[in-house]
């Protein structure tokens, strides 16, 4: 059967309001030459879905400029390829309400045109900000098999009260079949199936439930669509085995960072065979090391120059280390530039920040000190 | 409709190259792996783009599926053109018959027909095999100033060596007087770059000229270019200054990959200007390991690096083993270096699997020559390659 995909690319911009200030949360960077999104269109195109609409609402210009034609992802294509779907917005809509497009079910509205021009059978609906890499094929043979109307990706994470509230907990009987959401709990701790946000249907189901949900005033997929119906279709969750970072905080954001320093995580998320993560090629050379340079444990994009020490560290493209700069513990974005005898342990430095001599900035794996984008300091 | 294209490029690629050995056994000279991700070609190729230049003829004829595979469609240079854009150009039958390129200005010859299609006023002739960034808009507008029939890029080098090139002699407003191939006594410092602009229509005069005179060896250099002196043309010398590298010589190759790891390069791949494009791999961001070192080298993307490198170029997918150390080598892409291994002036192909403790080389001091290993190679734990020994045997893996 074939297959069409949407992504949403603010959902959850609150999440991280450090990083989400100037972008969507769909191209928050990550993992030294990566963006959120990077993770669920390489997964789409690896499954073979290769007609994707990317939602958009606000803030976009940095997930246009990312995206570009789509060609990276070998996706600038006339059958399909990618589209951003903006907001429609009528030049008659004056209320702010209608402008204001906040959760899954809204945006969905607004891309009915799109979803309704498509010819696919099957619609795969993602977050952006699902960082695993998942063989959607092997979702859909699930789908198909277990004859469901609907079908959630869940993980079975282990759950702190703070990780539980920004996620729904999805409880299956034995074979699979879907038996109550909770969207975002308070107080429930444990190992629990969280949804990954990531759902198969038909795309005549899903033009349907948004007509439906659009005539009852629905705001919320999970309560209004999901719960209602869970009697009444048959809703299955398919268990997803491999990596998968949960970014709901800038101290997650760090974590899940860190994460990557582990062999097994990158092998599981960046390196599995025949489902590489594409991301906008930005043609930057080698990274170069001078005499003098210290480097350990750490990962490193292409396009940098390194003269001082980089301990524990996500280092992106185009980034400068100089001479006597120790940089331990940190996250350094695009095109930094730290001048000599700097000393980082625990920041998070945005895009094209500049340390001038001598600085030392120091933050705390739970509270990660952050610099953000274009600061000079 | 087709539109007129003021300059087109032809660029050769279809010599053997043979002075790299095994890196050009399977694979065309322009297409051998350079500078950490790049191939030779990238370089003529970006500065075509970067010079406004969007159609280019590649002319292969020798191994041609790597650097086919690798131009593709023209994407990475943005070259797939609705109209123009990179084009490869092998010989091709006719109706009197087959012929293999002879030469250089037989290659171009018997592509007349695809810069026709084009109606360009001016064609620049490239070679695929050297390293440097050139905009060669500027030559043309040198070329449109004087008037000229042919100009021909040229670059100083010391008196000691200009034997070894093409030398331009040169009258006070770079007009050329005389042309001299690896002259015993050199008159002038100034060596042909291999890269010419001609007039379409003296360009055509003089290649079917060369093409009647059965003598001709078809070459520019040789033939073409001596001729057009004789004749009285007006050909002038466009001087270039900055960083060019003949990479030809399995030497010249590792000097010019050794030139990339100084810390204030005299050819700066990290400036935004004249940016050198390639095909990009998915790999992701390379790993420097706990006891890592890693000094005055370049790596990218897709290595992991545990042990020691030193003056190195790593390529896509390297990895270096704990206890290893490189130096002072160049390694292509997905090569692996096993525990304890030494590799030292060595110039290693893709895909090598060196065991635990090999040595491979000897150190640059001992003046053995570089080590040269060809792909593919599974080497036994232990082995001893000595210094400029150069082989590809040894067990192949199966592909």
């Amino acid at each position: 059967m074939s297959v069409t995909g949407i992504i949403f690319s603010n959902i959850h911009d609150n999440n991280l309001p450090e990083l989400t200030r100037m972008r969507t949360m769909a191209s928050v960077p990550f993992g030294c030459r990566y963006r959120f999104i990077d993770f669920t269109l390489s997964n789409m195109v690896n499954s073979g879905v290769t007609s994707i609409g990317i939602i958009t609402q606000t803030n976009y210009q940095s997930l246009a400029d990312h995206i570009g034609t789509g060609k990276d992802w070998d996706l600038a294509s006339r059958a399909g390829g990618i589209k951003l779907i903006s907001p429609n917005i009528t030049a008659f809509a004056q209320d702010s309400r209608i402008m204001n497009v906040t959760t899954r079910l809204e945006s969905l509205k607004s891309a009915t045109v799109y979803i309704s021009r498509r010819t696919e059978d099957l619609v795969v609906l993602s977050d952006c900000d699902v960082i695993c890499n998942v063989d959607f094929s092997d979702m859909i043979d699930f789908y198909e098999k277990t004859n469901s109307d609907i079908t959630l990706a869940v993980k079975r994470m282990k759950l702190t009260a703070d990780l539980a509230e920004k996620n729904v907990i999805i409880k299956s009987d034995e074979d699979g079949r879907v038996r109550d959401l909770l969207v975002y709990p308070r107080d429930v701790i444990g190992e629990h199936d969280i949804s990954l946000n990531i759902m198969v249907m038909k795309r005549e189901k899903l033009l349907d439930l948004i007509a439906d949900a659009s005539a009852h005033g629905y705001t919320s997929f999970n309560t209004d669509v999901l719960l209602k119906n869970i009697n009444s279709y048959k809703i299955t969750s398919y268990s997803y085995e491999g990596y998968f970072a949960c970014v709901s905080s800038l101290s997650e954001y760090f974590t899940c960072s860190m994460e990557l320093l582990d062999p097994a995580v990158r092998r599981a998320l960046l390196d599995v065979k025949d489902r590489p993560i594409y991301t906008k090629v930005r043609n930057s050379p080698p990274t170069r090391y001078t005499e003098g340079s210290y480097v350990k444990n750490s990962l490193l994009a292409d396009g940098c120059v390194i003269r001082g020490t980089v301990e524990n560290s996500i280092i992106f493209r185009g980034v400068t280390v100089d001479k006597g700069a120790v940089i331990k513990n940190s996250i350094v974005m695009q095109d930094g530039y730290i001048s000599k005898n700097c000393a980082l342990n625990c920041a998070i430095l945005d895009k094209n920040a500049v340390l001038k001599e001598g600085r030392v900035l120091s933050g705390h794996p739970t509270i990660p000190f952050y610099v953000p984008k274009n600061s000079i300091i | 409709m087709l539109q007129k294209k003021e300059c087109v490029a032809m660029l050769l690629a279809g010599g053997q190259g043979s002075r790299l050995y095994n890196l050009t056994e399977k694979n065309a000279k322009p297409a051998v792996p350079f500078g950490g991700k790049y191939r030779i070609i990238d370089f003529t190729l970006s500065n075509c783009v970067n010079s406004g230049i969007d159609t280019v003829g590649v002319l292969t004829q020798y191994q041609p599926y790597v650097l086919n595979e690798y131009i593709g469609s023209g994407q990475p240079w943005d070259l797939d053109k609705t109209y123009g854009g990179v084009k490869i150009l092998p010989p091709y039958q006719r109706a009197n018959g087959a012929y293999w390129y002879k030469g250089t200005a037989n290659a171009i010859y018997q592509n007349m027909g695809f810069i026709d299609r084009y109606d360009p006023d001016y064609v620049l002739i490239l070679s695929g095999d050297h390293i440097y960034k050139m905009n060669y808009n500027n030559m043309l507008k040198f070329h449109k100033a004087n008037n000229a029939d042919c100009t021909i890029a040229v670059i100083d080098v010391p008196l000691s060596e200009a034997s070894r090139f093409g030398i331009m002699n040169t009258n006070g407003d770079g007009s050329i007087y005389e042309f001299e191939e690896k002259p015993a006594k050199p008159k002038s410092t100034k060596a042909s770059m291999g890269i010419y602009i001609f007039n379409a229509g003296i360009l055509r005069k003089y290649l079917e000229e060369d093409d009647n005179d059965p003598s001709s060896s078809n070459d520019f250099g040789k033939n073409v270019i001596p001729k057009m002196l004789a004749d009285g043309a007006k050909m002038y010398a466009y001087q270039f200054t900055g960083y060019w590298k003949d990479v030809g010589t399995v030497k010249s190759l590792w000097e010019a990959n050794m030139d990339l790891t100084s810390d204030d390069p005299a050819l700066d791949l990290r400036t935004p200007e004249m940016r050198i494009l390639s095909r990009n791999s998915t790999r992701p961001p390379h790993f420097t390991g706990e006891n890592a070192k890693i000094v005055n080298s370049l790596v990218t993307e897709g290595c992991e690096v545990y042990g020691t490198v030193i003056n190195s170029v790593l390529f896509g997918g390297v990895k270096v083993a704990a206890g290893a150390t490189v130096k002072d080598s160049v390694v292509f892409e997905e090569t692996e270096i096993g525990e304890g291994s030494t590799v030292e002036y060595s110039i290693l192909d893709c895909r090598i699997k060196t065991g635990k403790n090999c040595k491979i080389g000897e150190p640059k001091e001992a003046d053995k020559g570089i080590a040269l290993l060809g792909a593919d190679m599974v080497i036994p734990d232990g082995t001893v390659i000595e210094g400029g020994v150069m082989t590809s045997k040894f067990e192949k893996e199966d592909k």
